[in-house]
């Protein structure tokens, strides 16, 4: 038997690299005669440039080039194309503000680029740096998404975005929605925040540019989650260079949680540079730049009511959501708040009816895009929070409203009333599993316990459903996204039966380099030793839509399974020549060819040697070679889904709290490899975590300062942070694709937010607390103990 | 950073000689110093590095106090047999500074010569009633720390150790920084032979004591004692991730606590 099975914990392939320093990322790549970039940033968050003086900057030791805005605009050169249309409800298109590679006239966040300079050095290029004099006018800035909306608020936009508006969107029969919760039993109301998030992967962006004189061919190595999107925008929308003339390398990448997947200003400044300079440039990102520069996540402002009927069923569900889009628009900005937002909210339950209106602000900060769950933990965080809520009001356990409302195990396909269509799921059993592992019925002794030694001890459940692997394209399109959401994938068969795979994909942490070799010694019967995946070339693969959205194993993982089904159906016809047989008496099974019900069989690697030395060959029939690629384009998002349960404890003294437990019982379909799933969990929840306790973007409100532009003032969750978590799975299969997969890279960030605030707000219930805002950091605790007890007290 | 010049001192007279370069800079450990170069917040001409002088490193007895060397890293007093049999609250407390990079280049003497207001050594210092030794003269602790990233160290002067009274009864408890892990509010008391004393890091601009608590606890050891005993606000931190009211509030809770794991 192959030693590389679906189902099995192979260890990951690429840790070796990886764990040993031996990994190559964008940073460590060097081309001969390699000048440096340094991007001078704004350091104000609104500002009119009256004039930018470079002489000194050019003239200093070192220096190649000082490049400005006009100077770009001088050659045509376009702005950053956002990727997704998004109409108002009333059919007008978003307003889609310009997004100029480097500032032209006017800066609009901290960290906007204003020049580039270029030396042999990247200290010579900094120092230089300092010589540039920009004589800035500061006007007002606006950073609150609710703030920009508000009459009177600084003008990011001007004419071009009136009122800060890029779109209102809606979803849903709001009509229907108000008649049924003017008819509920009862109607749940929540005000709350969805803190904004700065993604930090571990790998600060980074990105060579390279021209070659004697070809005309560009080079742009980036830190990239999909350099096929990247070639394609880049080339395409901002430097008018054909696709053939253009490779984008996404070498090892470390971490993306989404902020890798967009175009940004630095790639196209270095290719566009390089020609310029005729020599390769390099920029690399400080950690403080990082900050200022990669696309945040969430900031959303909502507004929800929820009718519920006597006995304790959903009615209707009505949202109204501003989000913030930053200065400009990211490449997938739009869709985030919308239709990976707005679409998600009957979560697992069966509302019949829900309204969602989404108002999006432009305001005065780095641009606001998809983060590792994008839409989904805001959706989830949003659905749970009211659910808990409604149990509060109604006098119900948690678990049993959840119950009560559950779409049933029976009822899939099942039809929400925001556009999905759910395949498949199972939430009662991974509730009742989640249950038990975090001993829910045992909960009260413990918090009794608790009380004992002073401590506020709470529980909290949180149900999710995500839509993964975001198709089809047809679907997608008619939305207005401006791109394809399909994979392609090319299985080739060496002669001697080793085999390559090229994917679309791109890993960047996620193990595909085992997850897909799993995959082919599975499907193909060849020791996994024997499969090579590669990713991340344009120049190799013949295209890709890359990683993001959970999508690897579900629309990457396919398109390899069908362009192995294509090798196995050509090996076939070889080995029915050879055989003497029909090609339907041809069985494949563990790497082998046999004819049905005999002994005579060959294996892949001699199917493979005959293809590519073909002397007995059927020349008619087929075209030598074992080599297939295949494009999948799914019907439909893959739905992941689970229960996660966390268990805190709160010291009124100081408000710190202690996460004692966290259990999760996910369905992800089917299992390639559980340890990489685990690991995929573990992080997902610490992401979620983070953002529910540590992790908060916080911007001068005056200013537009970033005031948390560093680890000393952002914190990013540790492991002293977190507690052991208990995980399990169940299955439910996908129903669309070959494997059944779902994706699981998200998961955990999406369900661990609202896990842990409807702990802390069980845990400080006795005190009448309702809600608490993220991050739920010490001090907020404290002072809602506090305030709580003083209103207790004067009761 | 800007570039300058490295220096690496061969002994304390070497090092002092320099710094009549007003613009050159001495480097201990470098945890707070190499940092701000990073961020070319500091443009100094020269580093004059410490590490190479022998007589700046090492712990030592002296009768009743320990002799803790301006070069000694922080994990080095963390492990120390001596500190943590003559005072072992100061030996806990080197082991929570940082984090282990830190805790292995870090000093005593870069850590008190910075001063950072959420530093950690300051309130040993201060809590034991400490001695502080440069090459010209010793300071007092309580004369020692004098303002935000201020100190009494004269121009060319050169923290060389710090003379600490061995105190067996003292805790520090810290409350720290969910991001940076400094202290948000860090308590030292202490039963030392000169008298129960409270040091606080973190809450004020720069290290301080409470007097009354000290009053307080000199009447009875206990945390009920001091429980009624706030701090004012006035003049306390107040940042985004810990307003002034909640470092008084939170100076009383450690003060109880570390009272508590005195008795």
């Amino acid at each position: 038997m192959p030693d590389g099975t679906i189902g099995t914990p192979v260890r990951r392939r690429e840790d070796y690299r990886f764990l040993t320093g031996q990994g190559t990322y964008t940073d460590d790549i060097n081309r001969p005669g390699q000048l440096y970039a340094y991007i001078l940033r704004s350091p104000h968050a609104s500002a009119r440039i009256n004039a930018i003086n470079t002489s000194a900057a050019k003239t200093a030791p070192g220096v190649a080039a000082v490049f400005v805005g006009q100077d770009m605009a001088a050659e045509g050169i376009g702005g950053l194309p956002c990727g997704w249309l998004v109409n108002s409800k009333d059919g007008s298109p978003m307003k889609e503000p310009p997004h100029p590679v480097l500032a032209v006239e006017r800066v609009r966040h901290v960290g906007d680029p204003v020049a580039v300079i270029i030396a042999e050095s990247y200290q010579q290029a900094k120092d230089a740096a300092e010589k540039v004099a920009v004589d800035y006018a500061v006007e007002a800035a606006v950073v609150d998404p609710a703030a920009a909306l508000q009459p009177g608020a600084p003008q990011v936009w001007g004419d071009q975005a009136p009122g800060n508006l890029c779109y209102d969107w809606a979803l849903g029969d709001e009509a229907a929605v108000d008649a049924a919760l003017r008819g509920a039993a009862r109607v749940v109301k929540i005000d709350l925040v969805n803190n904004r998030l700065v993604p930090n992967a571990m790998e600060p962006r980074a990105a060579i540019g390279e021209f070659n004189r004697a070809t005309g061919d560009y080079t742009l190595y980036t830190t990239s989650q999909n350099p096929h999107v990247i070639r394609l925008l880049m080339g395409a929308f901002v430097l008018h260079i054909p696709e053939a003339r253009l490779r984008v390398v996404a070498p090892d990448v470390g971490g993306g949680f989404g902020s890798k997947i967009y175009h940004y200003a630095e790639e196209a400044i270095v290719t566009w540079a390089s020609a310029k300079v005729r020599k390769p440039v390099k920029w690399t990102a400080e950690r403080s730049e990082s900050f200022m520069s990669d696309a945040h996540g969430r900031d959303h402002v909502t507004h929800a009511e929820l009718g519920v009927d006597a006995q304790g069923k959903f009615v209707a569900l009505k949202v109204v959501t501003i989000a913030n889009m930053g200065a400009y628009l990211s490449t997938f900005a739009t869709c985030v708040p919308t239709y990976l937002y707005g679409t998600l909210l009957a979560g697992t339950y069966t509302t019949p009816v829900i309204f969602c209106e989404t108002k999006a602000a432009f305001t005065n900060t780095v641009p606001v895009d998809a983060y590792r769950g994008a839409g989904r933990p805001e959706a989830t965080f949003l659905v749970e929070r009211i659910v808990d809520v409604a149990a509060d009001e109604l006098g119900m356990d948690p678990a049993e409203l959840r119950r009560r409302n559950f779409i049933p195990a029976n009822a899939f396909p099942y039809q929400t009333p925001v556009a999905l269509q759910y395949d498949s799921g199972d939430y009662q059993t991974t509730l009742q599993m989640a249950l038990q592992a975090a001993d829910y019925a045992g909960f009260e002794a413990r918090r009794q316990q608790a009380a004992a030694r002073g401590k506020y001890r709470g529980i909290g459940i949180a149900t999710y459903i995500e839509a993964c692997g975001i198709a089809p394209s047809a679907v997608v399109g008619s939305l207005g996204a401006r791109a394809g959401l399909f994979e392609s994938a090319e299985v080739r068969v060496h002669p001697t039966g080793s085999v390559t795979v090229l994917t679309g994909s791109h890993a960047h942490g996620q193990g595909h380099e085992t997850t897909f070799a799993q995959l082919v010694a599975d499907g193909l019967g060849v020791p996994i030793d024997q499969v090579e995946i590669v990713h991340g070339d344009t120049d190799k693969i013949a295209f890709g839509m890359g990683t993001y959205g959970s999508r690897s194993l579900a629309v990457g993982g396919t398109a390899i399974v069908k362009a192995m089904d294509k090798v196995i159906a050509k090996g076939k016809k070889i080995a029915a020549h050879i055989l003497e047989a029909s090609d339907a008496d041809i069985e494949f099974k563990d790497g082998r060819f046999t004819v049905a019900g005999t002994d005579r069989s060959l294996g892949i690697g001699e199917i493979a040697l005959t293809a590519y030395v073909p002397h007995n060959f059927p020349h008619e029939e087929l075209e030598p070679g074992l080599d297939e690629t295949a494009f999948y384009d799914p019907k439909n998002f893959t739905f992941p889904s689970g229960a996660h349960i966390a268990e805190i404890e709160i010291d009124p003294d100081t408000g710190r709290l202690e996460i004692c437990n966290f259990t999760a019982s996910d369905d992800f379909g089917r299992i390639i490899n559980p340890m990489i799933v685990a690991g995929q969990v573990h992080g997902g929840l610490a992401q979620g975590i983070g953002q529910a306790v540590l992790e908060g973007c916080v911007y001068d409100k005056t200013t537009g300062q970033l005031l948390t532009g560093s680890y000393n003032d952002y914190a990013m969750p540790r492991a002293d942070d977190l507690p052991n978590f208990s995980l399990s799975t169940h299955a439910t299969l996908c129903t669309h694709n070959p494997l059944g997969v779902k994706g699981c890279g998200e998961a955990g960030a999406i369900g661990a937010p609202a896990a842990i605030a409807n702990a802390i707000v069980d845990a400080l219930k006795p005190l009448g607390l309702r809600h608490v805002e993220m991050p739920a950091t010490p001090e907020k605790l404290w002072r809602a103990i506090r305030q709580h007890q003083s209103g207790a007290a004067a009761e | 950073m800007y570039e300058f010049q490295y220096h690496r001192a061969t002994s304390l007279d070497d090092a002092a000689s320099r710094l009549a370069d007003e613009e050159a800079k001495l480097v201990a450990g470098g945890m707070t110093l190499i940092p701000t170069l990073k961020l070319r917040l500091a443009k100094p001409t020269e580093l004059i590095d410490l590490a190479a002088i022998p007589s700046l490193k090492g712990i030592t007895e002296e009768g009743d106090a320990v002799v803790i060397g301006a070069m000694t890293r922080h994990a080095d007093v963390n492990r120390s047999d001596v500190v943590k049999r003559a005072i072992p609250a100061l030996a806990t407390l080197a082991g929570h500074i940082g984090d282990p990079a830190v805790r292995n280049r870090g000093t005593i003497g870069g850590s008190i010569a910075n001063n950072d207001p959420a530093a950690d050594y300051p309130a040993a210092v201060v809590g034991l009633n400490a001695t502080v030794r440069t090459n010209k003269r010793e300071i007092a602790a309580d004369q020692f720390f004098t303002g935000l990233f201020e100190t009494a160290l004269q121009p060319g002067e050169i923290v060389t150790a710090v003379r600490f009274p061995k105190v067996a009864q003292a805790n520090y408890q810290k409350f720290k920084n969910p991001a940076s892990r400094y202290a948000i509010v860090g308590v030292f008391v202490a039963r030392t032979p000169a008298g129960v004393r409270v040091a606080v890091s973190g809450a004020g601009a720069c290290v301080f004591r409470v007097p009354a608590m000290e009053t307080a606890l000199a009447a009875n050891f206990s945390p009920d004692a001091i429980k009624d005993i706030q701090i004012p606000q006035d003049g306390l931190n107040s940042d985004i991730h810990a307003s002034a009211e909640y470092r008084a509030h939170l100076v009383n809770v450690m003060a109880r606590r570390a009272v508590q794991a005195c008795a």
